[in-house]
């Protein structure tokens, strides 16, 4: 249909409409492409005239200030662009980690929210009107305020033998890789100085960004997920306890493969937003991405070029999460299509 | 034309996207010329046009620049931007306050939201040269210091080998402590939190073993502790940090009436000059004092200004011990170094003559 409308339509007009049609799609693009160099251009004239030098060379210049311990070892004498690499390992780190768990808490809040026993319906409709209602700077305020409220490390808690938790952070045992038999060893923290020195440790700002995000995202996934089982007819559910499938056989075979049909699209802008919500972490402390430009922009005075980065390592990382759940979605449908 | 409009608007919001809001006067003044350095005065003429000035300062550092309970701002670094409204406008009130956070400070400047910066700013090379900002005056000379508790038995900085300090992105001191833990082979672990009340609370909740600011500013901060007793400023200065009011290196003039406004009130103090000395010294025959009251010279108009604008700076605001004395003595901090050189300190300014 549209092939022969297209046919008839170049048969029946003169070939410089289309000539027209091109024609404004290029004035179009070139009033666009010179309104970006126009800002571009008058943002460097505006810059050279208030004196600021601008441009990427400070990336290689060495930061100056350091950072709290992390995946990957930092020292003031390191550069600005490892610094800021170090900024996105921490953003990286903690989105990963939130929405994995984000992701797991939604989906039992969704079945919880849909339970035929009550209280358990009511406590996870309750625990959503709290996370959904409340701002999320709110929360991770909460959350680093009540950490703040843990012993000091002389009297730390220790729920396991060598977890010590304190105001300062959580302290665990780490294994160390040794040259010789048996390769590895146990470190175990201890208290030393104003703390405890030596195995892995959890920072209040880590923990309080991660539950904050975690809880808040949970809610929100959750009500996808609610709304998602509901979209499956329920004859769907009714024929497959015909058939004798214990309620949970029926939510993990029948009901859920369906349901992630309608629930992977929104679910992948809940990733989005929480990736975008880490920036929060600023306010608490967290050395995150923003946290790191931020210092950056203020020491080298380049606003603009940091700002850009940022944005741009945003960009790529929404971006590359949205393909990846698009692929996914598109797997899942296929499979759908596949089985039904 | 219309074009033209177009990119001023465009500048606008590439601008604001960073900072908040742009000006358009300042983005219409060419290029060009201002970089040949002209006569040109945009900061100058836009305060007289708008009738006040439009002043950066901190979000409430008590002794520099904070608001009391009626909402009026005070403080050594307010009596700066309120000396050079009585200057220029003739009345020390008509200032507006813009408070910042040390990481928008700059940003504020140069985007031409505050006309001058005075929020206790370090005067460094690369502030100076790398960001562009004129530094014309200093008005006060701190340091990089800790506060800690006392029960932490923390005498001096090295005993704060492997401790937890609260810092502020973009000051001085993140990278004064940086420097001095690297050159004596300490370690620590930083806290960073933008805000300084945010970052204050982090350390009087325990957060952190120390918190590294400026000795004023942390004298200032203990005075809010809720048991000021329970916590101590080292008295070592890790780094030395001359304050200065800031401004854009684009209006001579203005940069010239600021480091005058900053000199007339210490030049008071050594000529004896105070607001309550200065109607008498109208009549003076002392040619130093002529000279600065105006009845001889005629300097205010070398300045673009009228005869009695250090008069005025005096009469409304008062000299730099009044100001001194008026902020920062009822806080407990000792004016040390910021004593005039007559009196062992290194208040030392050029003459009005």
């Amino acid at each position: 249909m549209s092939i022969r409308l297209g046919l008839s339509h170049i048969g029946s007009r003169p070939r410089t409409a289309r000539a027209h049609a091109i024609a404004w799609q290029i004035l179009a693009g070139a009033v666009v492409a010179g309104f970006i160099a126009a800002i571009a251009f008058q943002a460097a004239a505006n810059l050279r005239a208030r004196g600021i030098a601008s441009g990427f060379d400070f990336l290689d210049r060495a930061a100056g200030f350091e950072i709290a311990r992390g995946p990957i070892d930092f020292s003031s004498r390191d550069t600005y662009a490892r610094a800021l690499f170090v900024g996105f390992i921490n953003t990286f780190r903690v989105s990963l980690l939130g929405i994995a768990l984000a992701t797991a808490l939604g989906v039992v809040l969704g079945v919880a929210r849909l339970s035929s026993v009550w209280v358990i319906a009511a406590i996870a409709k309750g625990y959503l009107e709290v996370m959904r209602n409340t701002p999320l700077l709110l929360q991770l305020l909460f959350w680093y305020s009540l950490w703040q409220t843990l012993p000091a490390p002389p009297d730390a808690l220790t729920p396991l033998p060598g977890v010590f938790l304190c105001f300062r952070g959580l302290f665990v045992p780490s294994p160390v890789w040794q040259t010789d038999y048996p390769w590895i060893s146990i470190e175990r923290p201890a208290l030393a100085g104003f703390g405890f020195q030596g195995g892995a440790s959890v920072s209040p700002e880590f923990a309080a960004l991660l539950a904050g995000l975690t809880m808040y995202t949970a809610a929100l996934i959750g009500e996808i997920v609610r709304g998602g089982i509901l979209a499956v007819d329920k004859g769907q559910s009714e024929a497959a306890a015909a058939l004798g499938l214990s309620r949970i056989r029926i939510l993990r075979h029948v009901v859920l493969p369906q349901a992630l049909r309608i629930i992977i699209p929104p679910t992948a802008s809940q990733f989005l937003n929480l990736v975008k919500n880490s920036t929060l972490a600023v306010a608490i402390g967290y050395p995150d991405l923003i946290s790191i430009t931020n210092t950056t922009l203020n020491q080298t005075g380049q606003a603009i070029e940091a700002i850009g980065l940022a944005m741009a390592v945003y960009l790529a990382v929404s971006v590359g999460l949205s393909v990846a759940m698009n692929a996914y979605n598109a797997a899942i449908l296929r499979r759908g299509g596949r089985t039904t | 034309m219309a074009l033209n409009r177009y990119w001023i608007y465009c500048v606008a919001v590439v601008l604001s996207a960073c900072s908040g809001a742009g000006r358009e006067d300042a983005a219409m003044a060419p290029a060009a010329e201002v970089a040949r350095g002209s006569t040109a005065t945009p900061t100058l003429d836009g305060v007289r046009k708008k009738t006040f000035v439009q002043c950066g300062v901190t979000t409430g550092v008590a002794g520099f620049s904070a608001p009391d309970a009626q909402g009026e701002w005070h403080g050594l670094d307010v009596d700066v931007c309120r000396a050079i409204a009585a200057a220029v406008l003739g009345d020390a009130k008509k200032v507006r306050f813009t408070p910042l956070t040390a990481a928008q400070r700059f940003t504020a400047l140069q985007t031409g939201e505050v006309d001058v910066l005075s929020r206790i700013t370090t005067i460094t090379f690369q502030r100076d040269v790398q960001l562009g900002i004129e530094f014309p005056a200093v008005n006060w000379y701190d340091g990089t210091t800790f506060i800690v508790r006392k029960s932490s038995k923390v005498k001096s900085v090295d005993d704060l080998n492997g401790a937890t300090i609260c810092l502020q992105p973009g000051t001085t001191n993140e990278v004064d402590v940086a420097d001095y833990f690297r050159k004596h082979k300490l370690t620590f672990t930083p806290v960073v939190i933008e805000r300084l009340e945010e970052g204050t609370n982090a350390y009087f909740a325990g957060r952190c073993d120390a918190f590294s600011q400026d000795q004023a500013t942390l004298a200032a901060l203990r005075a809010r502790a809720p048991n000021p007793a329970d916590h101590v400023v080292l008295p070592e200065l890790i780094s030395r940090g001359p304050y200065g009011p800031g401004v854009m290196p684009n209006d001579l003039r203005w940069i010239e009436i600021v480091r005058w406004s900053v000199y007339a009130m210490v030049n008071a103090e050594e000529l004896g000059l105070s607001s309550t000395t200065i109607d008498r010294a109208r009549e003076s025959d002392d040619p130093d004092v002529r000279r600065f009251v105006g009845t001889s010279d005629g300097f205010g108009a070398m300045l673009g200004l009228d005869a009695a604008w250090a008069y005025r700076i005096v009469k409304q605001v008062g000299n730099y011990a009044e100001s001194v004395e008026r902020n920062i003595t009822p806080l407990g901090i000792e004016r040390g170094v910021n004593r005039l050189w007559k009196d062992g300190g290194v208040m030392y300014v050029p003459p009005l003559r």
